[in-house]
């Protein structure tokens, strides 16, 4: 079952004057692992939030899951939604509430049918990403990691079918970022979802992805495997593996 | 950038100036249109289901929790120095014992619903602006809207309606704790018993003072929780957005206050 359930079309995007994406044409098949490399400021996170409908594209396609992302009104974005686990670039926890809160936040349009159901959800999304202890925490008295963490646990407890990930591993040491790193792989082992993965740490895209994608410009400039782009004699590509 | 300023000739600066004019203007329209729609939106999603019942209730708890104390200091000065204020222009024409009243009516009528009102803006109003436009830079309203959660209504909606419905109570309270004030400060020269007091107090007070008053509070509820979560909901990205919301939260509130105390002050002469 090789079928592409992301596929986008000659996407383009402009704040103003600011040009930011130009023409972007990516497909992702299922179960597929796909990583996308580029500059701080070249519309990573724009491109991304396009795919979720959280910006409008000006021009070009986004088809999710066989729907085309454009044409849905609020209903059926949400439905697609559902679908979507989301992990944003600041990890975007409720600052309002504790980590179990968040952690049920999601599942509010989704209720369990008991309390004790809830409980085992919550604890399981927890056991997953090793951050039991934080669970009655509040998110200022996490450090940086542990609330990419736990934006980790969140956008994975409603078990979607695809992941996106905004540089999930940006503003961490070499060693905690691994560790999100194989965190995010044996996730999508676990839960066999099909995932994109922003970032511009080369080592968390080779763990975690098996195609990359670099844009530069508003375009992609490189499309291959860790292996292929490695020998890439393109420099913007290159810059990136040194 | 200095040296090209001076390099302009009287013409282009009146040109620029009148340029400027213009982006102004227009982005006054703009923030009004804007605004109509922001209101808009509100009612639309105020009647529609789901309700956010508890967060409507944690919200009210919180802003009447982080105002009472200041409300009540204020209100108690206040109170206390309108009285002692008022004195001398009232011996003067022999009239010291409308003193009560004469405070309690300036008090029902105007100053404690409008002081309340600045003093709501400054801490409620901006504590707003703050919290949504930091929930806006740290995506977590864009997390809310991912995660099927209409941020608008769990956000927005909720804490309009909290202030909305807080203020009126706390301006009663307020407008209490201004009159026991006055209470002490007629106390200070003269010696009243409380029973007097609030006899003189009830005397001059009727309907027409109480009823419009505590009605316009609730559009300052409503004024300044819209210009909070309207100016924190639409914060830019970036740090420095958080304290221009909370800052332009503070005045914009203020000035709603004032604009809608002239317009309720219009209505209110129509009837009596
Ligand atoms: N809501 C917005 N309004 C206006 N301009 C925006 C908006 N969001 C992003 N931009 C602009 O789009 C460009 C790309 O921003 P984006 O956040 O996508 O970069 P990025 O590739 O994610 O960078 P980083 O690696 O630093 O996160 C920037 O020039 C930014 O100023
Ligand atoms: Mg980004």
């Amino acid at each position: 079952m090789e079928s592409i359930i992301i596929e986008i079309e000659h996407l383009k995007k402009s704040f103003g004057s600011n040009k930011v994406l130009t023409d972007i044409n990516l497909q992702v098949k299922k179960g597929e692992s796909v990583a996308i490399l580029g500059k701080s400021g070249t519309g990573k996170s724009v491109l991304i939030k396009c795919l979720v409908g959280l910006l409008e594209a000006d021009k070009g396609s986004i088809g999710i899951l066989g729907k085309n992302i454009s044409d849905l009104d609020e209903n059926g974005l949400n439905e697609i939604r559902k679908k979507i686990g989301f992990l944003f670039q600041s990890a975007a926890l409720y600052d309002s509430l504790t980590v179990r809160e968040n952690l049920e936040f999601p599942l509010r349009n989704f209720p369990p049918k008991s309390e004790d159901e809830l409980n085992a959800i919550v604890l399981e999304a927890l056991q997953n990403v090793n951050l039991k202890e934080a669970i009655d925490k509040m998110p200022s008295e996490l450090s940086g990691g542990m609330r990419k963490r736990v934006g980790l646990a969140r956008s994975l407890i409603l078990k979607p079918e695809i992941m996106f990930y905004d540089e999930p591993t940006t503003g961490l040491d070499p060693i905690t970022s691994k560790e999100i790193s194989r965190l995010i792989l044996e996730m999508q082992r676990k839960y066999n979802t099909t995932s994109i993965i922003i970032t511009h740490d080369v080592e968390c895209a080779r763990i975690a992805s098996n195609r990359m994608v670099v844009i530069d410009d508003g375009v992609c400039i490189a499309e291959g495997t860790f292996k292929e782009l490695s020998k890439s004699e393109n420099k913007n590509v290159k810059a990136f593996f040194e | 950038m200095h040296g090209k300023m001076k390099q302009l000739s009287t013409t282009d600066h009146i040109k620029s100036l009148r340029g400027r004019g213009s982006a102004v203007l227009k982005g006054f329209f703009m923030a009004v249109s804007q605004l109509t729609d922001f209101v808009l939106r509100f009612f639309k999603e105020l009647f529609k289901p789901p309700y956010e019942f508890s967060e409507f209730a944690k919200q009210s708890y919180l802003i009447g929790n982080k105002s009472f104390l200041l409300v009540a200091i204020t209100a108690f000065i206040m109170g206390l120095v309108l009285t002692i204020q008022s004195r001398p222009v009232l011996v003067e024409f022999g009239a010291e014992s409308w003193l009560p009243s004469m405070v309690a009516v300036s008090i029902v009528r105007e100053i404690g619903p409008v002081i309340t009102a600045l003093i709501f803006a400054g801490k409620v109003g901006s504590g707003i602006g703050a919290e949504l436009a930091s929930m806006r830079v740290t995506e977590q309203i864009d997390a809310m809207e991912v995660s099927g959660i209409n941020p608008f209504k769990y956000i927005v909606v909720t804490r309009i309606l909290s202030t909305t419905l807080m203020l009126p109570l706390l301006v009663i309270f307020a407008d209490a704790i201004a009159i026991y004030g006055s209470y002490f400060g007629v106390n200070l020269k003269e010696s009243v018993s409380f029973h007097l007091f609030f006899l003189q107090v009830f005397q001059k007070l009727d309907f027409t003072d109480v009823f419009p008053a505590f009605i316009k509070t609730f559009f300052f509820g409503f004024s300044i929780g819209l210009i909070g979560c309207y100016i924190g909901y639409n914060a830019n990205t970036g740090t420095e957005g958080v304290g221009k919301a909370a800052n332009s939260a503070v005045v914009f509130g203020s000035l709603m206050v004032f604009l809608v105390d002239m317009i309720a002050v219009q209505i209110t002469s129509l009837f009596t």
